[in-house]
């Protein structure tokens, strides 16, 4: 899979709805808009869906992933866990 | 480790907890499970309920469940909701309605509550006759004046709460014409025989064909009802309900009662699941995540006689404390297991406990419901006209 294909070079951010509560699994996400609750089971997702608003950074998925040491083979999986989140409002493309 | 095994480790904070705000009502209904009308007189104060907020959103409980009693008669109800939701603490509270007057409707769809409120509208008859039954005179009334308030004042998606019982589960459809009507979701919630509630839950409690009914009413709805996650027993029948599918007591959930004690469920307000009390147990955090009740809750549990049965997995064994207000063993089947098991349980021996607390009203007032029941002793003789006929001193 062509992995440019993914929007990796698109950047998103956490809706300003949305708390994150660490847990021992990875963690809860909460949007106070439209009350969905979603848990993060992966640490390595909580460091992603973080990094994707992280000061400094560039908001992109790819930094996001970098940053958090995710390996390149793992790139499609966080992306399809990046669009369960935005279908829920968890995250949103920035324009 | 599954999601699953985590909840039932336990979180660092609650997901769903739900605060008591008072043991006062306007209302005396027959099952009520805080058995509330009379404030506590101990009740905490308007500086100790906002030192609980200020807790909450410091360990991020994202949205905390006020009830009661009625919670809207504390004097500073309004106050303490603006409190909690200027503080990250997202506000579900549940009322019979008595103070949702237009004004306060337009406050609540105002941005001072910033869309942060939600409001449940307790209802447990699709008709006043049904709902009046169990709720007291009156109080239909009372629930569809604050649904129409807060319809007219723009307020979007109230939530219509109905304790499912054997008399109002043929209205499942009445009442969702009733949401539709009002532009309100409806939120079904199971009826517990805890508080007062262990006094009619023979009476009320729907029969086996009841529960096939609301189980496939529920399949057919999905999300698009709410139900707190209080159907899990029914996952026995097939399928899990959406939701969690488990007992939350003391692992995802827990409560906090008008005096602040932490009981480990709503539906658990007995010493046997007291955890502690947040005045004299260091605070909330530490109650939630040291006490020993509640770390004996999240130690793995064993199912007893159930764990043979097929459907153990889906429905875990069923609900504490609708087990413990029976007088069941708490490994042992639910009393409404729907696979027969909670009949035989019941006709077995048996002792109900004693409830720990009662703050209900001394003596009755115009509110309180009346059950009336046919008469089932047979009269001494068809012409005692007598009163006293029968009756030796």
């Amino acid at each position: 899979m062509d992995l440019d294909e993914l929007g990796l070079d698109q950047a998103w951010a956490l809706s300003p709805s949305v708390a994150l509560r660490p847990e021992p699994f990875g963690a809860l996400a909460y949007h106070f808009g439209n009350r969905k609750l979603i848990f993060l089971k992966r640490p390595e997702l909580v460091a992603v869906v973080r990094g994707l608003g992280a000061v400094g950074g560039d908001g992109s998925v790819r930094s996001a992933l970098v940053a958090a040491g995710v390996p390149e083979a793992g790139w499609p999986a966080y992306l399809a866990a990046l669009e369960g989140l935005a279908a829920s409002d968890m995250i949103a493309r920035v324009a | 480790m599954k999601l699953v095994e985590h909840f039932e480790s336990g979180l660092d904070a609650p997901i769903c907890l739900t605060w008591e705000l008072t043991y006062a009502c306007n209302l005396e209904c027959a099952h009520c499970l805080s058995s509330s009308g009379r404030r506590d007189p101990r009740e905490l104060t308007t500086e100790q309920c906002e030192a609980v907020i200020d807790e909450l959103q410091r360990m991020q409980v994202f949205y905390v469940n006020i009830g009661g009693g009625e919670p809207t008669i504390r004097p500073d109800f309004w106050h303490l909701l603006e409190y909690a939701v200027d503080h990250q603490v997202g506000v579900k509270f549940s009322t019979n309605g008595v103070r949702i007057t237009p004004e306060r409707a337009a406050f609540l769809a105002s941005p001072a509550c910033g869309g942060y409120v939600d409001v449940q509208i307790s209802l447990d008859g699709a008709t006043a006759e049904v709902n009046d039954y169990v709720r007291g005179p009156g109080s239909y009334d009372t629930a569809i004046t604050a649904l129409r308030n807060l319809r007219d004042a723009g307020f979007t998606d109230a939530k219509i709460s109905v304790v499912c019982t054997r008399q109002n589960i043929g209205q499942l459809d009445e009442f969702q014409a009733l949401a539709d009507e009002y532009g309100a979701t409806l939120r079904l919630t199971r009826l517990r025989p805890s508080g007062r509630g262990a006094d009619v839950w023979d009476e009320l409690h729907p029969l086996p064909e009841q529960q096939r009914e609301l189980y496939d009413w529920l399949r057919g709805w999905g999300e698009g009802v709410l139900t707190g996650d209080s159907f899990f027993h029914l996952a026995g029948f097939g399928e899990s309900l959406p939701g969690l599918n488990l007992c939350g007591a003391g692992r995802v959930v827990c409560l906090i009662d008008p005096v602040g004690d932490v009981y480990a469920c709503p539906f658990a307000i007995h010493d046997n699941f007291l955890a502690g009390n947040l005045l004299t147990g260091g605070g909330f955090q530490q109650v939630w995540q040291h006490s020993p009740l509640f770390e004996d809750l999240r130690s793995p549990q064993t199912g007893g006689a159930c764990t043979q049965c097929a459907h153990y997995d889906a429905c875990r064994g069923g609900c504490m404390a609708a087990k413990f207000f029976t007088g069941l063993p708490l490994d042992g089947p639910d009393p409404e297991c729907v696979q027969g098991y909670g009949e035989a349980a019941l006709a077995g021996s048996r002792t109900i406990p004693a409830g720990s607390q009662d703050h209900s009203k001394a003596a009755p007032t115009r509110n309180q419901p009346v059950m009336l029941k046919l008469m089932t002793r047979p009269p001494v003789s068809d012409c005692a006209e007598s009163p006293l006929a029968g009756w030796t001193p």
